[in-house]
């Protein structure tokens, strides 16, 4: 590998700080233009169909390329593969925490990450009207715009969260399907 | 030794990119046609390879080669695919394919959120930085231009 490609794949530092804070503002700024927490919630997550405000599953899309170039991680062949490249690959170059991976279902379709401390939530308490707010929620919507780019369907969601006075944050994960590849259409 | 051509795809089968440098003799049909069935064949060659693979597959279909020229494939987890026509004297350049793939088109484009995803590369950055990369390679013949 060239010189070029070194130094377009190290890992570029930057404060967490900076980093927590400008996530911070991006909700706060959500919560000001949705009248309700749903709404904000949903934002987070969800596909937007601007190119100009990447979020949650936008910015997984695009993530997942920058993973893969970066990590040299080839196609996983199960979930708990993935599980385990998501919680000590994954994680750790983006937020720089690795979170456990327990509570596997017995058919293996589900598993959670538990998160001991969330990097996203450094300076954060809820105020008592945002209470339904589910503040990371920009990961879920990451993790599954990530997964699909990759031929997984998943679902992610936060089941427990330090911010509504849980001990942890959990992200409960739940594989749907294979998507499999199609030949473009008229091409059979 | 010499480049041909290279075409980016993405995993629905739209050509993302072509660019060409010593390609003499054209196909004599519409470019359109040509991506088309350049990946209707590269499809249809990857699920051949994974079905009579006797081992289960890592990397699946790599190159193949024919009496005039040799195409070099690479495909990522998310489908991308990046594919080189060289002449035979060429050897194994995953290195080189995965670097357009990383460096170039991971770099330049899919972290560009004024590029949209899904459709052919209009950056003119991007390329740029691949005419003048793949014009460094070591195999890529001086003379002709």
């Amino acid at each position: 590998m060239s010189r070029q490609a070194n130094r377009g794949t190290e890992s570029k530092k930057m404060s967490s700080e900076l980093f927590t804070l400008t996530y911070g503002a991006l909700v706060t700024q959500l919560c000001k233009d949705y009248e309700n927490d749903e709404d904000v919630n949903k934002q987070l997550d969800k596909i937007l169909f601007s190119h100009f405000l990447p979020r949650g599953y936008n910015i997984g899309v695009r993530l997942i390329e920058d993973f893969l170039a970066r990590s040299n991680v080839g196609r996983c062949h199960d979930f708990r593969e993935t599980a385990d490249v998501i919680a000590k690959v994954a994680f750790k170059m983006y937020l720089g925490i690795t979170p456990s991976v327990t509570n596997w279902s017995p058919a293996g379709d589900e598993f959670s990450l538990i998160l001991e401390n969330n990097p996203l939530v450094d300076f954060v308490e809820l105020p008592d009207n945002h209470s339904s707010l589910i503040y990371s929620n920009l990961l879920c919507g990451v993790l599954r715009g990530a997964l699909e780019m990759v031929q997984m369907a998943v679902e992610a969601k936060f089941v427990q969260d330090t911010l509504k006075g849980d001990g942890v944050t959990e992200i409960r994960m739940r594989f749907i399907r294979r998507i499999e590849d199609n030949l473009p259409a008229g091409e059979e | 030794m010499t480049v041909h051509n290279l075409y980016l795809f993405d995993r629905n089968g739209v050509c993302l990119h072509y660019s060409e440098w010593h390609r003499k003799k054209q196909a004599g049909i519409p470019k359109e046609e040509e991506y088309k069935l350049m990946y209707g064949m590269l499809f249809s060659i990857r699920s051949f390879v994974s079905k009579m693979s006797p081992l289960d597959m890592k990397d699946g279909f790599l190159a193949f080669q024919t009496s005039r020229y040799k195409l070099h494939y690479y495909e990522t987890p998310t489908g991308i695919k990046v594919v080189m026509n060289t002449d035979l004297g060429v050897g194994p350049i995953r290195d080189v394919l995965h670097h357009i793939y990383s460096a170039l088109y991971v770099e330049l484009v899919v972290k560009n959120p004024l590029c949209p995803l899904g459709q052919t590369v209009q950056s003119e950055l991007f390329r740029s930085r691949l005419d003048s990369y793949v014009r460094s390679l070591p195999f890529f013949s001086a003379r002709a231009g």
